[in-house]
């Protein structure tokens, strides 16, 4: 492999990480909270990419630079729409009942949601690759590469992850949600809401995903089956993190990217391989993930 | 207690007479049956660890690994017979599942399942990608096997493997049932309830949740071999993670309280996809979507939770 090769594949991993970590810390972040895997989450992933390109094709023709605030609109109208319904009228109905019936009826949201994919857009691909072709390209080392891609994408995950940083440990809306992740019935006690906190964080959650779909939606065709692989790629790097850690997730995202792009460059046929061989590895050595705490038996 | 199973065993001897005659004057009937039958053998296995409060996200492993064995039998030494088919298919995944049960049984809850899920994802990419072996996503054709070294019509082989389905299915249900409430399978529900206390009583959860495991995958590659045989085909597909959704999806429709949920779900299930499928082509999973909320919503323990709360309500609520 020369070293042409070898930062073309750091490029492509980097800007991969970016998307991964965006859908997968949009599900740490749920499970964090609400203490549910959402298994729909991969479906917010894929309509928040067809959306946005529905919303980017529609808009193009006016100025294209609008399709930029366009991506943006649609990853908030999933989050809220697709994802505010599922907490409010899924998941709520069964808070206090088995775990496994909250997995479950997410299952049920990612069948239906990924037949109403098929009904709205199609089985044939769609592109809408406006936005990427807008940025120029840079020269990184003497490679060019899309700006929107090395740029752009990591610029949006870097700011997520400060973004939800400051928000979760200097605001005061982020100190009420983590006292309900910590103790609910505590912080029912002094007057939190804590069923408005798991719809808000969802529906943060939720537009994670959906904006990670959107920023992919010019970069690749979308598909039918999109929404199913992300969704246990974003299980794999939330599990191997550690679920509920945010930086984890980020470092976990590089290296699964990073490993995922040199595998495709040097045994390409092993790509799908990746993430999974080292969640399994990760789960076996630390059980909670690499930066996931032990958690304290009861009796 | 036993006055609320008889009635369950009676449903259960009604559901197996039905799978064994109706058939007989509908013929596309036979394959539906014998697919509802083969699924519910898997789901037994899932009911199994549900038991132990377990959710196995990767169970479909176990099902591929019995396809797979029946196919690639088929493909390196051609022809085979039932028999071995489904002996070499349990076997093989009981094997499979002692090796990834002795990593899994350390973890619980979502820990269990995510793992489960990893150890099944890296199956299905390795039967995607070795396509020299596997042939990729094609997947690989099963030859129409013989039974005890009689070969048949595709006509008469539809009943055979009808038959052959019911038979397992019959034994699988008995025998999962009586480990259930046997001390083992009472000892699997401590580790739902309070597994430090079994472990007080000196004895391994570990130990009960791996036998649990095994079974399971027992269960799970019969369950495939036979679908493998009745499709007449193995693909990736049989080890995607939405299969092994599927299979808990089904084990919460039907009720995870009893063994018979296993069938009563796996009915529900395939019929639903059966006409759904015929009329609606490429929504039939938008139909199934929408009544497992119901079910959950309205139903929390499934199928025969219902028939049991309906019991209970002619009891005078007790």
């Amino acid at each position: 492999m020369n070293s042409t090769l070898a930062i073309l594949a750091i490029l492509d991993g980097i800007s991969y990480a970016a998307l991964v970590f965006l859908v997968s810390v949009g599900l740490s972040l749920i499970f964090g909270v609400l203490r549910v895997v959402n298994v729909a989450h991969g479906s917010l992933y894929a309509f928040g990419a067809y959306l946005a390109a529905t919303f980017s094709l529609a808009i193009a023709p006016i100025s294209p630079w609008l399709t930029y605030p366009a991506l943006l609109a649609a990853s908030i109208v999933i989050g809220f729409v697709c994802g505010g319904f599922i907490e409010r009228f899924l998941l709520r109905p069964l808070s206090g009942q088995e775990d496994v019936l909250q997995l479950l009826i997410t299952f049920a949201a990612f069948m239906i949601m990924d037949n109403l994919q098929r009904l709205i857009w199609g089985v044939q691909p769609i592109f809408a690759a406006e936005p990427l072709r807008l940025l120029p390209n840079v020269a990184v080392f003497g490679v060019s590469y899309t700006s929107y891609q090395v740029i752009l994408l990591p610029g949006v995950a870097l700011a997520t992850l400060f973004g939800l940083r400051y928000f979760l440990r200097r605001t005061l809306s982020g100190a009420v949600i983590l006292a309900v992740t910590e103790d609910r019935e505590a912080s029912t006690a002094i007057g939190i809401d804590a069923k408005r906190v798991y719809f808000v964080t969802f529906v943060i959650g939720a537009s994670l995903a959906a904006l990670g779909g959107a920023l992919a939606s010019p970069t690749t065709s979308l598909v039918p089956g999109m929404g199913a692989d992300m969704i246990v790629l974003s299980f794999a790097v939330a599990a191997t993190a550690g679920l509920g850690q945010i930086e984890g997730t980020a470092l976990t995202a590089l290296m699964i990217g990073l490993t995922r792009a040199f595998v495709i460059y040097l045994q390409p046929e092993f790509e799908v391989l990746v993430p999974y061989l080292l969640m399994v590895l990760v789960l076996l050595v630390r059980p909670f993930g690499l930066f996931g705490a032990v958690q304290v038996r009861k009796i | 207690m036993s006055g609320r199973i008889k009635p369950v065993t009676t449903i259960a001897i009604i559901f197996f007479l039905v799978s064994a005659v109706a058939p007989l004057f509908v013929s596309s009937w036979a394959t539906l049956f014998a697919l509802i039958l083969a699924k519910g053998i898997v789901v037994l296995g899932i009911i199994l660890l549900l038991r132990a409060g377990q959710v196995s996200f990767g169970h479909a492993m176990f099902f591929a690994t019995g396809a797979y064995t029946a196919a690639f039998w088929g493909k390196y030494v051609g022809g085979g017979d039932i028999v071995l088919f489904i002996a070499l298919g349990g076997i093989t995944s009981a094997v499979f599942g002692l090796f990834v049960g002795l990593f899994v049984v350390r973890y619980r809850e979502i820990f269990f399942g995510m793992l489960n899920l990893a150890f099944s994802m890296v199956l299905w990419s390795l039967l995607e990608k070795m396509f020299h072996y596997t042939n990729g996503a094609d997947g690989i054709r099963v030859p129409r096997p013989a039974l005890l070294g009689l070969s048949f019509t595709p006509e008469t082989f539809q009943y055979v493997i009808l038959y052959v389905s019911l038979l397992i299915a019959v034994v699988a249900f008995y025998g999962v049932q009586r480990y259930l409430d046997s001390p083992l399978g009472h000892m699997l529900r401590a580790i739902k309830s309070n597994e430090t206390r079994l472990e007080y009583l000196g004895t391994s959860a570990r130990r009960v949740l791996l036998i649990g495991y095994v079974i399971s995958a027992f269960l799970g590659g019969i369950g495939g071999t036979l679908v493998a045989i009745i499709q007449q085909i193995a693909t990736p597909e049989f080890g995607f993670w939405t299969k092994s959704g599927e299979f808990v999806f089904i084990a919460i429709l039907g009720g995870s309280a009893h063994a018979l949920g296993a069938f009563a779900g796996a009915a529900m299930f395939e019929c639903v996809r059966f006409y759904a499928a015929a009329h609606l082509a490429d929504t039939w999973q938008l139909i199934l979507g929408v009544v497992l909320i119901v079910i959950i919503l309205y139903a929390p323990n499934g199928l025969i939770g219902l028939r049991q709360r309906y019991g209970q309500a002619k009891q005078g609520g007790h």
